[in-house]
């Protein structure tokens, strides 16, 4: 157990991870702490912990990441079964008989 | 930060994998004044977006070679740069769905064991030894390697960066290289937003833009980017650590060490392009893929997918090294889906290319854009 302040309650990071990454690598935005530390990347897909992390960033850095830089969500909007999503697909056959696909075919 | 350099001895363009591996390795011999280029962030491209796997089961000798010498320095760079990166050596299990797949696998593996590499034919009754949760209905059989394994893209990208600039190269984010100056056919700098740089030596890591990159200086490279999709489920307890792989069903995923299920596959009729938008046949085909292959996944929840490019070249292998006409031009680019694997290598061999141009060594000379005049040696088969 951390027992630090969780950020990203959902991947387990603590203020004093990102806060590290953020001096460690000079990192000025989101996207760029959620690619060092995970944080953002869990089940509610950093909408709990983005404010958390801007302000972060603002304490270490001195500025606000450039709003211009908004990290980018990542679809599905909400999470679902792997099994759910194939349901509303054709079977297995039918799926890879499309082809290999890309320059190769 | 410090004013924009007006010169420098080399100029990498790209700060991912490719171009942070090179600039550490030329800092470390000491090349001189290496400056980074990266017009978004590092590791935002190609790299950031990738699947983390690492092999060296493929069908060319060059591709194994370059992978084995990596896998040699992915050992040594943990230590070396001074950073967990989650290398791990899970191995790659790689299915075969016919008896002709098989035979061609067969001399995959003859060819790679005389390269000493340790992988092994297991019937499917073995391959589900490796991975109990494996459905292996549909398969002839499988070749396992034990030493293949996988890294976290971001880690391995920011540490080598980051080792670059302690030992003396810059890195301008959000500056993007807009046009390449030459006299004759000498390289002599780049135009950037924030100013020009005189320069004699350019190295193009430009990933999936590398051939709009080469044709600023005039240069025409034979590349097609791709755009390959990937998802990344919820975490789950960790069963297995290997990479699966099917090249005849277009897929592979594994379980990362955090327990999320991440993988990818090449979309059927995907168009050249450099677009990275998420499409929903994608999430479709490949959850009917992993419910197949896993029926036990069909619980677990997709939280979320994304897509890169892969950038393509004619045999399915990289460009790399100098080019015949133009003096002071190097480039190290159309890695068609496999780049961060062979970084550790390429980079070494690039470093020695740049700093001595009397240096050779026989896969660099192999893999040489002159190699499409003077005809391909091997054409790779082995991709997803
Ligand atoms: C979905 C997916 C899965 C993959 N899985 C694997 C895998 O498991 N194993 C593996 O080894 N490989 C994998 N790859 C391939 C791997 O990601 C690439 O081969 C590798 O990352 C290439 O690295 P790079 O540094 O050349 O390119 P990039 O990481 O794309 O870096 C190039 C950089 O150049 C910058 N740039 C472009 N133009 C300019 C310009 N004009 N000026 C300044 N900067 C510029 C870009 O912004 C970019 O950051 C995968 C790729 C994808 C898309
Ligand atoms: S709290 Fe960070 S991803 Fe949910």
């Amino acid at each position: 157990m951390k027992d630090l302040k969780i950020i990203c309650r959902c991947q387990d990071v603590t203020e004093e991870e990102i806060v590290d990454a953020i001096r460690k690598y000079g990192l000025k935005s989101v996207d760029e702490v959620k690619r060092v530390t995970r944080a953002g990347m869990g089940h509610c897909q950093g909408k709990t912990c983005r404010k958390l992390v801007e302000q972060l960033l603002f304490k270490v850095n001195g500025f606000w990441p450039d709003p211009e830089e908004q990290s980018t969500s990542r679809p599905p909007l909400k999470s679902l079964p792997i099994k759910l999503v194939a349901a509303s697909e054709e079977d297995f056959d039918a799926v890879v008989a499309r082809g290999r696909g890309g320059q190769h075919g | 930060m410090a004013e924009f350099p007006k010169t420098a001895e080399c100029i990498v363009i790209g700060g991912g994998i490719i171009g942070a591996s090179i600039a550490y390795e030329l800092t470390k011999v000491n090349f001189g004044k290496v400056v980074i280029l990266e017009k978004n962030t590092v590791s935002s491209g190609s790299t950031g977006r990738c699947g983390g796997g690492i092999r060296a089961q493929w069908s060319t000798p060059e591709n194994v070679r370059l992978a084995m010498e990596s896998v040699k320095r992915f050992r040594e760079l943990e230590g070396e740069l001074g950073t967990d990166t989650e290398y791990e050596e899970g191995g790659y299990l790689i299915l075969a769905h016919s008896d002709e797949e098989l035979s061609q696998f067969r001399k995959n593996v003859e060819m790679q064991k005389k390269h000493g590499l340790q992988v092994e034919l297991l019937s499917p009754e073995e391959a589900k030894k490796v991975v109990p949760l494996l459905n292996t209905e549909k398969i002839t059989g499988a070749t396992w390697c034990s030493t293949d394994g996988s890294i976290n893209p971001f880690l391995i990208n920011f540490a080598y960066m980051k080792k670059a600039l302690e030992q003396g190269a810059s890195l301008y984010e959000r500056t993007e290289v807009l046009s390449i100056d030459k006299e004759g056919s000498k390289i002599t700098g780049v135009v950037t937003p924030k100013g020009v740089i005189s320069c004699p030596v350019i190295v193009n890591a430009a990933g999936g833009y590398a051939g709009t990159v080469a044709s600023k200086a005039r240069i025409e490279l034979p590349l097609v980017p791709h755009r390959h999709e990937i998802l990344a489920t919820e975490q789950i307890n960790r069963f297995f650590k290997n990479m699966i792989m099917s090249f005849e069903h277009n897929i592979y995923f594994r379980q990362v060490k955090d327990g999320g299920i991440v993988g990818g596959q090449t979309n059927p009729g995907e168009p050249p392009g450099t677009s990275v938008v998420s499409g929903i046949s994608f999430i479709k085909e490949m959850s009917v893929k992993l419910g197949h292959f896993i029926p036990a996944l069909g619980d677990v929840k997709i939280l979320r997918q994304w897509a890169g490019l892969y950038c393509m070249s004619p045999d399915a292998q990289p460009i790399l090294g100098r080019v015949e006409g133009t003096q002071g031009y190097f480039h190290a680019c159309g890695f068609s889906g496999h780049g961060l694997m062979l970084a550790p290598r390429v980079s070494v061999l690039m470093a020695k290319a740049i700093s001595d141009t009397s240096f050779h060594d026989p896969d660099l000379d192999r893999l040489g854009l002159d190699r499409f005049e003077k005809g391909i040696a091997s054409f790779e088969k082995s991709v997803v």
